[in-house]
């Protein structure tokens, strides 16, 4: 018999896999120390202001974001909040249905290579950058809406919304037809051989079959739109309001802070103000991302 | 009989009816945006000349061309691509080949959808708090590309988690039957099958970094800078950065300027998706077993 | 012709994964130089029991393995490198597996994990072992093909010539004849006649007749436990007690 025990030692490569083992959890865990560190480091620089000058009521409740008055500085950040929230109402009005729709044509109706190529069209889509969108919006859809609306100006709630609701729909309309595509072929079948019509098979069986995967696309972008920032800085108008119609220019949570960072003091109220605007959107983001990956996990789960 | 063909009839012109209405809204989708597209060559086409692309701004920027500002955004996708590469792919090969699963992997995983999520701005403020105040690295070229890689992060990991683990297990299980320590199963039978579907999520990365502007514009990026940069730790211009400053803040930029830079943006941006999509089509139809 | 020395010593084994026992309290002894026939029907276990053996339990953290398993005189959970001793026992797995890489750096694998790097040298082994394998002659002219677009039969022969490869004290067949067709079946066994002359085999096999044409002696595995074990000859001419053994033999089920 070979004496084959005598291999049974810590040899090279062994001790070059525990090395690589440690080397590439560091690399996994990264993440987790940079999400930690967003929250540590943002608190960091609002800690300040938070316990010198943050009023909560004030915050939520005032309109008058006015940090850079000298002797009455406030900080009710509700018109940004507004403004955000309804540029990010506009977006979803615009980009549910054309994104849903368009899921629904890639993955039910198209076949072979319309399919593919509309799939690459979505997808182009998704790559152009926001600050490119902001000028489509300063310039194009700005003219658009004063010739067809007939108002003076054209940057406004309806505009900013356009262009975030053509920034999302890529994104919801590639997570929604995941969706659809994750529902069974023997569903449609079944549906199919009692005698269903396509349509009456897509209202009745695919889409309640889809529906967590369809409510996470559109929460997904209503993230998207929330935290979308250089767009909305350049179509929204950018004026402290609370809009009454469409047709009003507002100003969103991260738009405040891409403006006015780079006139603030370091350490200033003004400064720290802007870190805990960053904080809110931070905590908001997390819950969206959240609440859609539990609803994710519900598809999987069932 | 009779009856039963009619109503086939009525159904199949229903069944048409809602195809086109899916398909209509499909299109709408899809063609404003071509329209846009389209109006930006015409406008934009002629303003990209060698001499815009290779020269600086002249007149506050009103005259000249955009050469530090095409410039800045090469250094700063490149290194952003340095750090996030290997940090991304170290990750996924965790994730994917070691993790086992339990609250810490799940975690990680919570934390790379959060990080993918987080707004731009707010990635930001992370590089303004952490790389210029805190390491002290100033607003830099580091700062500006070591925020860039943080966002790029989730698209690396993703990419490379999905193309290793579009490797058979079996061929894992081979390897290790035959006593290969799970690294060198890893080195030599999976990661040279999923090289490209990781250089794939690469060029995903430089599409998505070379257009985001909100990351930098406090990091490092600045609105002008009369020298191109020495150091890492100097200022740059960056083309996104360009394109938010002639549109909005300098006056008598000539109106076509901007057109030019967001075609250049898009043309940058659109090919390099355009080479991912064209590489997956092609490892698509590749087969290795 | 049948060292009587036993080389790897089963006590008392148990497999679990979470909390589903798959295989239990199972003792057996491997004699050197024979051929270990395990047959029953699926789900007895039979695939677990090998997996025990070269601690493939270490990649899956769902599996639990108790009891003892000496090999060559030391249980396998008491090595301290068990990459070392997964070197030592060759695998052929029931679906051909043809590594992604060429035919030629499949069969060089193994021997460049034990840092043989000598082309000479492992143009000796690649050649020794496919010819053992009986696929040389189908292969010789196209080493540099990928392994894994071989067709299923010449795949399982990589994979036996792979195993051969690393020179090992035991090898370990599961049910290699399930995916490749009745010639490449017959080419197989003959090949393990031969090589049973210098290694120790343990065949599981979900062909009665099988275990009967090759095996010295044949382990009757069903629903998660070892029923019986003896000569093959005497399991075969009905000396069996036990009536679930003559009938799994018989054909009655499974």
């Amino acid at each position: 018999m070979r004496a084959s025990l005598s291999t049974d030692r810590i040899d090279r490569a062994w001790i070059v896999d525990r090395i690589v083992q440690v080397l590439m959890f560091l690399g996994g865990i990264s993440a987790v120390v940079f999400i930690v560190g967003i929250f540590v480091f943002i608190t960091r620089e609002a800690l300040q202001f938070v316990f010198s000058r943050f009023d909560v009521v004030e915050f939520f409740t005032s309109i008058r974001w006015a940090p850079t008055s000298t002797n009455n500085a406030t900080y009710g950040a509700l018109a940004l909040m507004v403004g955000t929230a309804s540029v990010t109402g506009v977006a979803m009005l615009v980009a549910i249905p054309f994104s849903l729709g368009a899921a629904v044509y890639i993955s039910e109706f198209a076949t072979g290579r319309s399919r593919e190529t509309l799939k690459v069209l979505v997808e182009l889509l998704a790559a152009i950058p926001s600050v490119v969108w902001g000028f489509i919006g300063l310039t194009i859809v700005n003219g658009l809406i004063i010739d067809v609306f007939d108002v003076p100006i054209g940057l406004n709630v309806l505009n900013a919304g356009i262009i975030l609701g053509l920034m999302a729909a890529p994104i919801m309309t590639t997570i929604a037809e995941d969706a659809l595509k994750a529902v069974p072929d023997r569903y449609r079948e079944a549906a199919e051989a009692m005698g269903a019509t396509r349509w009456q098979m897509i209202r009745r069986v695919v889409l309640p079959a889809a529906k967590n995967g369809l409510v996470s696309a559109v929460l997904l972008g209503v993230g998207r739109g929330f935290g979308e920032t250089m767009a909305v800085l350049m179509a929204s108008g950018h004026s402290i309001n609370l809009p009454t119609s469409p047709f009003d220019s507002v100003r969103a949570l991260t738009a405040t802070i891409a403006a006015e960072l780079g006139e603030t003091a370091v350490g200033s109220d003004h400064y720290g103000a802007l870190f805990t605007l960053g904080l809110f959107l931070f905590l908001i983001t997390f819950l969206i991302n959240l609440t859609a990956d539990v609803v994710v996990r519900g598809i999987r789960n069932s | 009989m009779f009856a039963a063909t009619d109503r086939n009839r009525t159904n199949d012109r229903i069944q048409r009816r809602y195809r086109n209405v899916f398909l209509g809204m499909t299109l709408l989708l899809v063609l404003p945006v071509l329209i846009i597209l389209g109006l930006l060559v015409v406008r934009g086409g002629p303003v990209l000349t060698a001499e815009f692309l290779f020269e600086f701004p002249k007149s506050g920027m009103t005259a000249g061309g955009i050469f530090p500002a095409f410039l800045g955004t090469i250094i700063l996708v490149t290194m952003g691509l340095v750090f996030s590469v290997p940090l991304g792919i170290a990750a996924a090969i965790y994730l994917s080949e070691y993790a086992p699963d339990n609250w810490l992997t799940r975690s990680i995983n919570l934390a790379i959808i959060n990080l993918a999520g987080v707004p731009s701005i707010v990635h930001a403020l992370f590089g303004v708090g952490a790389f210029v105040i805190f390491f002290g690295f100033g607003t830099s070229i580091l700062a500006a590309s070591l925020t860039l890689a943080i966002m790029a992060l989730p698209v690396v990991i993703v990419a490379t988690r999905e193309s290793l683990q579009a490797v058979p297990h079996a061929f894992r299980e081979a390897c290790w039957a035959m006593g290969a320590t799970r690294w060198q199963t890893i080195r030599r039978v999976v990661l040279p099958n999923s090289v490209s579907g990781i250089l794939t999520g690469v060029i995903l990365e430089v599409s998505r970094t070379a257009g985001e502007t909100a990351p930098i514009m406090f990091t490092g990026a600045a609105f002008f800078v009369p020298f191109l940069p020495q150091t890492i730790f100097d200022k740059t211009m960056a083309l996104s950065l360009h394109l938010f400053v002639i549109s909005t803040q300098v006056p008598g930029v000539p109106e076509d300027f901007p057109y030019g830079v967001a075609l250049l943006l898009i043309i940058i941006v659109l090919s390099m998706n355009a080479l991912s999509i064209g590489f997956r089509t092609w490892l698509r139809g590749r087969k290795k077993w | 012709m049948n060292g009587s020395e036993s080389i790897l010593d089963v006590r008392d084994l148990s497999i679990a994964y979470g909390s589903k026992t798959v295989l239990s309290g199972v003792t057996l002894d491997v004699r050197e130089n024979e051929i270990l026939g395990i047959i029953g029907p699926a789900g007895a276990g039979k695939t677990s029991f090998l997996q025990a053996i070269n601690r493939m339990d270490a990649f899956n953290a769902s599996m639990k393995v108790t009891g003892t398993l000496n090999f060559l005189g030391r249980d396998v959970r008491a090595w301290r490198n068990a990459y070392a001793l997964r070197r030592q026992i060759g695998v052929v797995f029931p679906l051909p597996v043809g590594l992604p890489l060429t035919v030629y750096d499949n069969v060089a694998f193994a021997p460049r994990l034990a840092g043989k790097r000598s082309r000479a040298e492992l143009d000796e082994i690649v050649e020794r072992c496919l010819r053992r394998a009986a696929l040389w002659d189908e292969v010789k002219d196209r080493l540099d093909s990928l392994g894994s677009l071989l067709s299923g039969g010449q795949q399982q022969r990589l994979t036996i010539a792979r195993a051969l490869s690393q020179d090992p004290v035991l090898l370990m067949l599961d049910e290699f004849s399930i995916a490749v067709d009745p010639v490449t079946t017959m080419r197989i066994e003959d090949v393990l006649k031969e090589l049973r002359q210098e290694m120790t085999i343990i065949l599981v096999t979900n062909l009665v007749q099988q275990a009967r044409r090759l095996a010295d002696r044949t382990a009757f595995f069903l629903d998660g436990r070892m029923v019986e074990l003896g000569s093959t000859e005497s399991l075969f001419n009905g000396e069996t007690l036990f009536p679930e053994t003559r009938d799994y033999i018989e054909g009655r089920f499974g």
